[in-house]
């Protein structure tokens, strides 16, 4: 039986008088890949930023329903959103290094953390950064600025930054839509290996990449959930017309 | 078709170019006026030597060294509070909050208050109330801090340049991308955390510009300290916050107005001039070339 690990129940979100997601409901299984898609503006990636509350900085933002994750009502007031935030790591449509050396971008989470051991800190960077498949490519030059590296390998080192927090679940908002073919199927690469040990939401333009890197697919329109299911059903034998209209390329 | 001669545009031309003109002539003369007339004072020896036989021989030493501890005390002051009041401004003031839309109308108001006001607010305030205050409190009566001295008149100077910092901040808090905030709290950093860590190192240069700016404006500005601290001769250098001391741009309005001699005094005034305008060109001109390095990383 599969592990749920993400839940939203009757979920509503409004930006002022404009609705972003109408009544909504989606289990999202653990320690596996589901990828949102659906046309822009269709909610998908507010649905994400609503997952590890990144929706609290716009004072517009209101929601109505419950996100649950492990159970625990994620906008109850009781839940540190600190906390929440170490547990569920996020990767952005553009790779944002800070301007420092690739050793203190992946520190950077470990440290404000309160971890000063030099020795632990630089055992956490080797590790994420091998986890993230960019270790070889940087091991001579830790301390060089990681706005030198390409788009792709900042992008994976955005990835080894989130991991080094070591959250449960990865939300990636379109991770690779900025980047070249051979960087995105690195990536792609990427988020196969990592969901042995993580639960990973992938928001994704992408047809292709929703069908290569997903176990289930959720179709997104205009703020409602149109129909989730295995990957490999959606694409192949969707239930609701609209998801096909939509993969077969005739609309969106 | 016969050509039309389009003659308001051409007046519109012709006036332009004149203004240009006149600006840049007003600029040249000026400086042309003032490097003759002081270039033979300005000496190493005119830069490092007290002012003797009343002041119509010898150097200015006192009078920089003034103006730099002036600015300095001043932008210990006016940095950090105009750095705290930016943050406050971008960071956690929502944009419909009525107290930050009250700072920025006390901003802006405070930026266009007449040097002069500060002046006298500071002898009203810091001199009369704070200083008058403390030795009634704690030297019983004796007057110590209720009289003009450096302090008061850095304090009062770092009023006069706190907008200049805070502007200069607040456009610098503004160019951090939005993405490195959002990448640091998606990281489980709290707000603080982010500031420290991503929002304040990356307006490094901004802070840096505001303080060159606010310094380059205190010391041209005579009167904020006219009543509050700056002095017309002193023989020694100011030892400690409560002496008095002297400043370039006050020490040439002495030349120039209270002189027994004005003809020997001419070529120390020209010279002096010289020194005050060199100083504040030089940080105006770190400041835009910081300014511009800023914007180039904002648009790469």
């Amino acid at each position: 039986m599969k592990e749920i690990k993400i839940v939203a129940k009757d979920l509503s979100i409004y930006y002022g008088e404009k609705v972003a997601i109408n009544n909504m409901s989606i289990d999202i299984p653990g320690y596996k890949v589901t990828a949102l898609i659906g046309p822009s503006g269709c909610g998908k990636s507010t649905f994400l930023r609503t997952i590890n509350r990144m929706n609290d900085l716009i004072p517009s933002f209101r929601h109505m329903g419950e996100v649950t994750v492990d159970g625990l009502n994620i906008y109850d007031k009781d839940i540190d959103v600190v906390n929440l935030r170490k547990k569920i790591g996020m990767v952005f449509q553009r790779s944002n290094p800070f301007a420092k050396s690739i050793f203190e971008n992946v520190a950077y989470g470990p440290r404000i953390n309160g971890l000063k051991a030099k020795g632990q800190l630089e055992e956490i960077v080797e590790n994420s950064l091998k986890k993230a498949a960019i270790w070889d490519e940087v091991k001579d030059r830790l301390h060089d600025s990681a706005l030198g590296l390409s788009g792709g390998q900042q992008q994976r080192l955005c990835i080894a930054r989130t991991l080094a927090v070591n959250p449960e679940i990865i939300l990636m908002d379109e991770p690779a839509s900025a980047l070249d073919p051979i960087s995105t199927s690195k990536i792609e690469e990427l988020i196969h290996q990592l969901k042995e040990s993580y639960t990973i939401v992938i928001v994704t333009h992408n047809m292709q990449q929703a069908a290569r890197v997903s176990d289930y697919t959720a179709f997104f329109y205009l703020g409602e959930l149109i129909e989730m299911d295995k990957t490999k059903d959606i694409f192949t034998k969707p239930a609701k017309k609209q998801t096909e209209d939509y993969i077969t390329g005739r609309f969106g | 078709m016969k050509k039309r001669r389009d003659i308001p545009g051409k007046i519109a031309i012709g006036l332009t170019g004149m203004s240009v003109v006149i600006i840049i002539a007003i600029i040249v003369v000026m400086f042309t006026v003032i490097i003759i007339g002081g270039k033979d004072k300005f000496t190493w020896e005119f830069l490092s030597t007290f002012p003797q036989d009343g002041m119509t021989k010898g150097g200015i030493f006192p009078a920089i060294y003034g103006t730099a501890l002036l600015v300095i005390i001043m932008a210990i002051a006016a940095v950090p509070f105009g750095t705290i009041t930016a943050i406050y401004l971008t960071e956690y003031a929502s944009e419909k909050s009525v107290i930050a839309k009250i700072i920025r109308f006390a901003v802006r108001t405070l930026a266009v208050v007449p040097s002069i006001i500060f002046g006298l607010f500071g002898l009203g305030f810091f001199i009369k109330f704070v200083g008058t205050g403390i030795d009634t409190a704690f030297l019983g009566g004796n007057l110590h801090w209720g009289q003009p001295n450096i302090l008061w008149a850095s304090l009062t100077m770092s009023l006069l340049t706190l907008p200049v910092v805070i502007v200069s901040v607040e456009e610098a808090i503004l160019t951090v991308p939005r993405e490195y905030r959002e990448a640091s709290l998606a990281l489980g950093a709290t707000k603080w955390q982010t500031i420290k860590k991503v929002v304040i190192p990356g307006s490094l240069q901004g802070i840096l510009t505001g303080t060159i700016l606010a310094v380059g404006r205190g010391a041209g500005e005579v009167a904020p300290i006219l009543f509050t601290g700056a002095a017309y001769y002193l023989a020694t250098l100011p030892g400690s916050l409560s002496d008095q001391f002297m400043s370039l741009g006050y020490h040439i309005y002495i030349m120039s107005t209270q002189s027994s001699n004005v003809d020997q005094t001419m070529p120390i005034q020209f010279a002096t001039t010289l020194v005050l305008l060199l100083l504040t060109f030089v940080l105006n001109l770190i400041a835009v070339v910081i300014r511009v390095r800023i914007r180039r990383k904002q648009y790469k």
